[in-house]
């Protein structure tokens, strides 16, 4: 194979993809083809470089220069200065929020800089259907040491000893659920691992991200795991909502049977394995452990009461170990470079108690209102305010932030006082929320907390399965409360009843959906209490999103008339001449938020 | 566009998933691609051929929100009301999408081209708020942007039907 001079790896992520980049990646090649370079430089598609808010991106090797926000358009002038003359075009480099100079190198970039890769390792390096590239980044070589040089009690020692926790959200010690699933009795010998790419909750897209731009890295981890644990059959269970995960990993599934590592014998170790895919129908309860199981055998997604644990009687009622997709992908590095290796990163102290700490990184998806959206893998124990700030580049559009949410709908509002907070799984339980899948989602001013505890307790309510009457009837309860409270109709005692609503959640519900899911109420209780008190008493919404307690105007200083407002009010409450002051008639707005969506001044402010 | 599955076919999609009772929800998946939902004589010949009761085939079509008993649009919008594209201004898109397509969420145009539906993340929460038309998906959507976007799907739609 001849070696080219130059690899222009193109993000084929979800997100780029969306933006246009398979058309950027078809106007690489029309003009690579056009200037005589193909033998030289080569197009590779690749999974999600992460920095969604930036894409589609270009990262040209190996000289890492990073390109981003590319239209087709731009494809020519790229190839002739960059490819022909050497020279990178400065207006495609990356300029940090409120700079300006460029930064032409990705490692440069404060967004990455910082980071610490180890699930996302081969990220925007490698074509994510072609397993001779994951095999070029020491793709393979972990489940071929643990297959050939070691024994099963040898791989599952270093996994314990590595302190890797569950990175679905429970934080579960992967070393404790293996070794359990180990050696509860089966009658003939069965045993399964399963994947949980079943990645529901609003706000983390970490799964999606590693199956769309690395699933051999999941496959690895799970015939390792299943290797150590003496597990013959493992399954996928993919939401369908992720089409392009699902193919990534059908391809990836027969490569690996072609190669000899799955299937019959694999290495000619003696040891078989394989794998099958099934789709979720969409819903959000089975991302837990035995509605996942159900759901697997063909049920309703419905949980059951864990007297006896799923690594004892789980899927068919055999002994199952679910990890997520995450701690699968972690699970190769932790073989091939050791259990040392991956405690030096993280916090507290795991050789005594696996609980004692958490090891190594997390993967979490920065969004809202934040400079940098996208995926970040960083070492546990960074502060909120290094993954705010120095990664995420700081609040959007210079305002103030208010709150960072982790953890989903089953996690809480923290506020900005505990920005200092070092994040693990530990620290952000103690504080009322906790790591979840990993979900950062960055709230400003102009969020409104009840509003969005409303907002979380409206999507529990919807997937709650309603086997359980704390989770079914709770819930229903609370969403009145909160909606009551947004619509102005609040009363004395309804935050007490909110919080009674949930410690008998908290206490009595069947699965993690229930007794996690008064989270947000109570954290943004805890923290944000002067806002439930402002609604219920002044029916007054300071971040001006409730919309029976807000009227909508124009700032006469910064209207322009340039009628967009009254053009996109879809009641015709705006009126006014162009380039004259609008004027909102409030009897006539339905308050559907159109004007301020359209206007580009800032003009039209909620009161 | 036609909204039934014939006996031949539903047959082939229950081969497919080799009559497996662990696969029920693969099938009903299929069928729902095909014919846009569940007829009952699709569900009763599965019910038949791998041999779970109705019961349960209904449970797991009002269960899991792929599934709909109801035809569904030619066309889905699916916008996103996940907790990012929340704060983005999900709730305002839901609404302008309801304005211009004339129909409620969850509702079907009256000519059986689009049906209107809010659903949880859709994993790209980067671009939010993001909302997809069929398999297509489109980010940084607002209320003041997204007519411009239906109207030039629907008049691609109508191109397509002309030629």
């Amino acid at each position: 194979m001849a070696v080219k001079r130059l690899h222009l790896m193109v993000c084929a992520g979800t997100g780029c993809v969306s933006n246009k980049s398979m058309e950027v990646k078809a106007a690489l090649e029309t003009e690579i083809e056009k200037h005589g370079l193909a033998a030289e430089v080569d197009v590779i598609p690749t999974g999600c470089n992460g920095f969604c808010g930036v894409g589609p991106i270009l990262l040209v090797q190996p000289d890492g220069i990073f390109y981003q926000q590319l239209r087709p358009r731009d494809i020519p002038h790229l190839v002739e200065e960059h490819l022909l003359k050497g020279r990178p075009v400065q207006r495609h480099l990356y300029t940090p929020p409120g700079e300006k100079g460029t930064i032409p190198l990705m490692s440069d970039i404060p967004f990455f800089h910082a980071q610490v890769l180890i699930a996302l390792r081969n990220r925007g390096m490698i074509d994510p259907e072609k397993i001779e590239d994951y095999i070029a980044r020491e793709g393979y070589q972990a489940a071929a040491k643990a297959l050939t040089t070691m024994s099963p009690q040898e791989v599952l020692d270093v996994v314990k000893a590595s302190g890797l926790r569950g990175r679905g959200g429970g934080g579960f010690p992967t070393g404790i659920k293996w070794e359990s699933t180990k050696r509860a009795p089966s009658e003939n010998g069965t045993r399964w691992v399963i994947c949980n790419a079943d990645e529901g909750d609003p706000g983390a897209f970490m799964d999606r991200s590693i199956i769309e731009g690395d699933p051999h890295s999941v496959l690895e981890g799970m015939i390792i795991g299943a290797y150590a644990i003496g597990a013959t059959r493992g399954f996928i269970y993919v939401r369908q909502e992720y089409p392009l995960a699902l193919k990534r990993f059908m391809i990836a599934l027969n490569q690996a049977r072609e190669s000899g590592l799955l299937g019959e014998d694999i290495l000619g170790t003696g040891f078989s394995f394989d794998i099958e895919v099934h789709r979720g129908a969409g819903a959000f309860v089975c991302g837990e452990s035995t509605a996942l199981m159900a759901s697997l055998e063909g049920n309703v997604g419905e949980p059951r009461a864990k007297y006896i644990h799923t690594v004892e009687r789980g899927l068919w009622n055999m002994p199952s170990c679910l990890n997520n997709v995450e701690t699968w992908a972690n699970v190769p590095p932790i073989i091939l470079h050791g259990a040392e290796w991956f405690t030096q990163l993280g916090t507290g102290d795991v050789s005594e108690n696996p609980w004692g700490g958490s090891k190594g990184t997390k993967v979490f998806s920065l969004a809202g209102k934040i400079n940098n959206t996208g995926l970040v893998e960083v070492p546990m124990g960074i502060t909120l305010r290094e993954i705010v700030f120095d990664i995420g580049g700081g609040i959007a559009n210079g305002k103030r932030l208010k709150s960072v949410q982790t953890g989903g709908p089953s996690g809480g509002c923290l506020p900005e006082e505990l920005l200092d907070l070092e994040v693990d799984f530990d620290t952000l339980t103690a504080a009322g929320s906790m790591m979840g899948s990993g979900g950062m989602l960055v709230m400003d001013e102009d969020d409104c907390m009840v509003d969005f505890a409303r907002f979380y307790i409206d999507f529990l309510m919807a997937e709650s399965c309603g086997k359980c009457t704390p989770c079914r009837e709770g819930l229903r309860n609370m969403n009145m409360i909160l909606q009551r409270i947004c619509d102005g109709k609040g009363q004395e005692g309804d935050i007490e009843l909110l919080e009674e609503i949930s410690a008998c959640m908290i206490d009595a519900a069947l699965c993690a959906l229930g007794t996690s899911a008064p989270n947000p109420v109570l954290s943004t209780i805890k923290y944000f209490r002067e806002e439930y008190e402002e609604h219920i008493r002044e029916g007054k919404c300071r971040a001006g999103v409730c919309k029976a307690l807000i009227t909508y105007k124009v700032d006469a200083d910064k209207c322009s008339g340039c009628t967009l407002c009254a053009r996109a009010c879809p009641v015709n409450a705006i009126t006014g001449e162009t380039k004259k002051l609008h004027v909102i008639d409030p009897n006539v707005c339905d308050r559907c938020g159109a004007c301020y969506d359209a206007c580009t001044f800032d003009a039209i402010i909620r009161v | 566009m036609p909204v039934e599955v014939s006996e031949a076919q539903v047959h082939e999609i229950v081969e497919r998933w080799q009559r497996s009772e662990s696969f029920v929800i693969e099938m009903l998946q299929d069928v729902q691609h095909e014919a846009r939902h569940l007829p009952r004589s699709a569900l009763e010949q599965i019910s038949r051929e791998v041999g779970v009761p109705m019961t349960r085939l209904y449970h797991l079509a009002t269960f899991f929100k792929a599934f709909s008993l109801e035809p569904r649009g030619e066309h889905m919008v699916q916008v996103c009301v996940g907790s990012a594209c929340h704060v983005k201004g999900a709730p305002r898109l839901v609404h302008a999408c309801e304005r211009h397509l004339g129909i409620k969420s969850g509702e079907t145009t009256a000519d059986g081209k689009f049906s209107l539906e809010p659903v949880r993340c859709l994993g790209c929460c980067g671009l939010a708020a993001v909302l997809t038309i069929d398999d297509e998906l489109h980010g940084h959507v607002t209320s003041a942007n997204v007519e411009r976007l239906l109207k030039r799907f629907q008049k691609q739609e109508k191109k397509a039907e002309v030629t």
